[in-house]
């Protein structure tokens, strides 16, 4: 080798790295999005006394004694209404119970609303204990916030997930399409250099960001939030490899054949847009119907999820996120030679 | 072809709308410039590539230095230089990283900081490739491709768009690679590009060879080495510029007449007496030795440049 040259797939991962260190929009992508992204929800979902359930009372002759009762809830703001002004706060949520003034007692309220149920609740023990009724068991209240269970702590693992997959697939499917298109890689296969050193130095490449980018998220979390990982950082770092890897390859597969940079584009959203909405990132997929969760749980960034939040907030030993670390081999073992087996280099 | 270091046979490529190559003969001797020359779309980058191993034909062998690409790639990419038509390097890497990156492919091959120093590219040497001129780009491309050491530099079309400076400049680099024992191929709709640097020149157009020679041979082929160029009003009718005597044959240039002729003394007056006999006026009248520009015309009835 010559002077100052270097092993080819060093001068390759080298190249592709200073390649993104200087493209300074695309650091802000990297590391700069998903902390505002956790910063912005970290503090619209922050801890705080529970609200006070707005509730109208309509003026009528039995409503001064209601409201009074009702202001001794600690869970209600009670306040008068007309009977138009309460139908139509009442429809557009700005209070989520409408009790009658009149003799009989009626609660208007839309069952589906867990708040509106909560407001029916307390003002029925509010209005009967101001009528006289006893409480045959008497019971001892005990508040829980621990650390683990608040949403911060849910998001984070989710956002760092999310981050995984997005600048694995950008980070690989971007740049081939670009130097597919730019015929920079036609220029590379019309040289001696091996075409599985190109793809595995941008997987080199991406691992040197793909530390940095864990450690910046998971250091935020911990000192901004105090989200603390209770489980090994060894399994955490090897599952963010694992993970990382995994988007790599479906960032490869993506980009093999794509001409265009719009083409790739369009692939990349339609692969990953599911993944954003249905892995549980922002809120839990236990909330879609039964029959589909066998095939959230398929998706990779569900699984990756998963084991990080395991990871993280549980601290679950390597036995229990063993087969998420198996399957997300096993994604990016497939991806990676189905895309190097169609892969188009000019 | 004994000593042929580049020959192929019956090349073939069709593409569903244009039969790119349609049986071309080709062979390139070591040591020497070898131009394929014709208009856009005459075949020449398909051929190239083919030649490169970059597209494989639908028909026909090719061989080169004695081995064909399906059986000796990797050797083969070793041993040959290539600047494609318009490739974008690394927008973000300097120059000195692009060189050292493409010599890390190679065994064997000179040192990043004598192939940038034989292409001028020193002062531009820590430069992002993306700030690059037109002509610099061009010469780094070249880096890139002299950078393994090759035996044989594929060049297609290395100075379309340079200024003519930076065109004298890669002229000289091809000379010196020759003079090195190197065998260059290069394709070019720039006649004086062929002529200058051209041992052999090839001109094809819809992927078929039309003429084959040394530019010398090329030009002597149109059996009149003088052009007279002319406009007269009203225009003369083709068939009375072809009746004059000592005209070889006459074709059509914007709204002028060119007409190939032996000799200027005898055809000048020839023509003047015409161009009175009609009762026409001369608007414009020029001469000049023949180029390969004209043979083109003579041979397709269309210019280089604007097909």
């Amino acid at each position: 080798m010559s002077k100052g040259v270097r092993p080819a797939i060093v001068e390759l991962t080298s190249a592709r790295t200073k390649e993104f260190i200087r493209e300074t929009e695309a650091i802000f992508w990297v590391f700069g999005f998903p902390l505002i992204l956790a910063l912005a929800l970290g503090f619209a979902f922050r801890e705080k006394a529970p609200d006070r359930i707005p509730v109208g009372v309509v003026s009528g002759p039995e409503a001064p004694q209601r409201l009074a009762a009702l202001q001794k809830s600690p869970v209600l703001a009670p306040r008068i209404v007309s009977e138009a002004e309460g139908r139509d706060a009442l429809r557009h949520g700005r209070v989520s119970l409408l009790i009658d003034g009149g003799d009989a007692v009626i609660y208007r309220f839309d069952p589906t609303r867990p708040d509106s149920r909560t407001a029916r609740q307390e003002a029925d023990d509010a209005l009967q204990t101001a009528a006289g009724r006893r409480n045959v068991i008497v019971a001892r209240e005990e508040f829980v916030h621990e650390q683990g269970a608040r949403y911060i702590d849910f998001l984070i693992p989710g956002l760092l997930g999310m981050n995984l997959m997005g600048t694995g697939m950008w980070g690989m499917g971007f740049t081939i399409a670009n130097a597919r298109m730019k015929k920079l890689l036609k220029r590379l296969v019309a040289t001696p250099m091996r075409k599985s050193q190109y793809l595995i130095a941008q997987f080199l490449s991406r691992l040197i960001f793909l530390t940095l980018e864990v450690i910046v998220l998971v250091a935020f979390g911990w000192i901004v939030f105090g989200v603390r990982v209770n489980g090994s950082l060894t399994l955490l770092a090897v599952l963010c490899l694992v993970g990382g890897y995994a988007f790599s390859g479906l960032g490869l597969l993506t980009a093999s054949r794509a001409r265009t940079l719009e083409g790739v584009s369009g692939l990349m959203n339609l692969i990953m847009m599911p993944m954003w909405l249905c892995s549980g990132v922002f809120f839990s997929y236990e909330r879609f119907p039964d029959k589909v969760k066998p095939l959230i749980r398929a998706l990779p960034l569900t699984m990756l999820n998963d084991a990080l939040r395991a990871v993280i907030n549980d601290a679950a030993p390597l036995t229990r996120v063993a087969p998420q670390i198996a399957l997300l081999a096993v994604w990016g073992l497939a991806t990676f030679a189905i895309g190097l087996k169609i892969f188009r280099w000019q | 072809m004994e000593n042929a270091v580049i020959s192929c046979r019956g090349l073939k490529k069709y593409y569903p709308d244009v039969k790119a190559v349609d049986g071309l003969d080709l062979s390139v001797a070591a040591n020497e410039c070898f131009g394929l020359l014709g208009p856009n779309g005459a075949g020449k980058t398909t051929t190239i590539e083919i030649l490169e191993g970059l597209t494989i034909p639908d028909g026909g062998d090719v061989e080169i230095l004695g081995m064909t690409w399906r059986s000796h790639e990797r050797d083969l990419r070793e041993r040959i230089g290539i600047s494609l038509q318009e490739t974008q390097l690394h927008e973000k890497l300097t120059v000195y990283e692009t060189v050292r990156l493409f010599r890390s492919f190679y065994r064997a091959g000179p040192d990043p900081e004598s192939v940038m120093h034989d292409l001028s590219l020193d002062e531009k040497r820590d430069s992002r490739v993306g700030k690059l001129s037109g002509g610099q780009k061009q010469r780094l491309a070249v880096a890139c491709a002299l950078v393994g050491d090759p035996d044989i530099l594929f060049l297609d079309e290395p100075t379309t768009g340079l200024d003519p400076q930076s065109r004298l400049q890669l002229w000289e680099v091809v000379a010196r690679f020759r003079k090195k024992g190197g065998t260059v191929l290069l394709t070019t709709h720039n006649m004086e590009e062929a002529e200058r640097l051209c041992d052999h020149i090839a001109i094809v157009d819809h992927g078929h060879l039309i003429a084959l020679g040394t530019p010398k041979e090329l030009i002597a082929k149109l059996e009149a080495p003088n052009i007279i160029e002319f406009t007269s009003e009203p225009p003369l009718p083709p068939e009375a510029i072809l009746a004059l005597p000592a005209c070889h044959g006459c074709s059509p240039h914007g709204n002028a007449w060119q007409l190939r002729v032996d000799s200027l003394a005898e055809a000048v007056p020839q023509l003047i007496d015409l161009v009175e006999k009609h009762g026409a006026k001369l608007v414009s009248l020029s001469t000049h030795a023949a180029t390969l520009e004209d043979l083109f015309v003579s041979l397709t009835g269309r210019e280089l440049r604007d097909v």
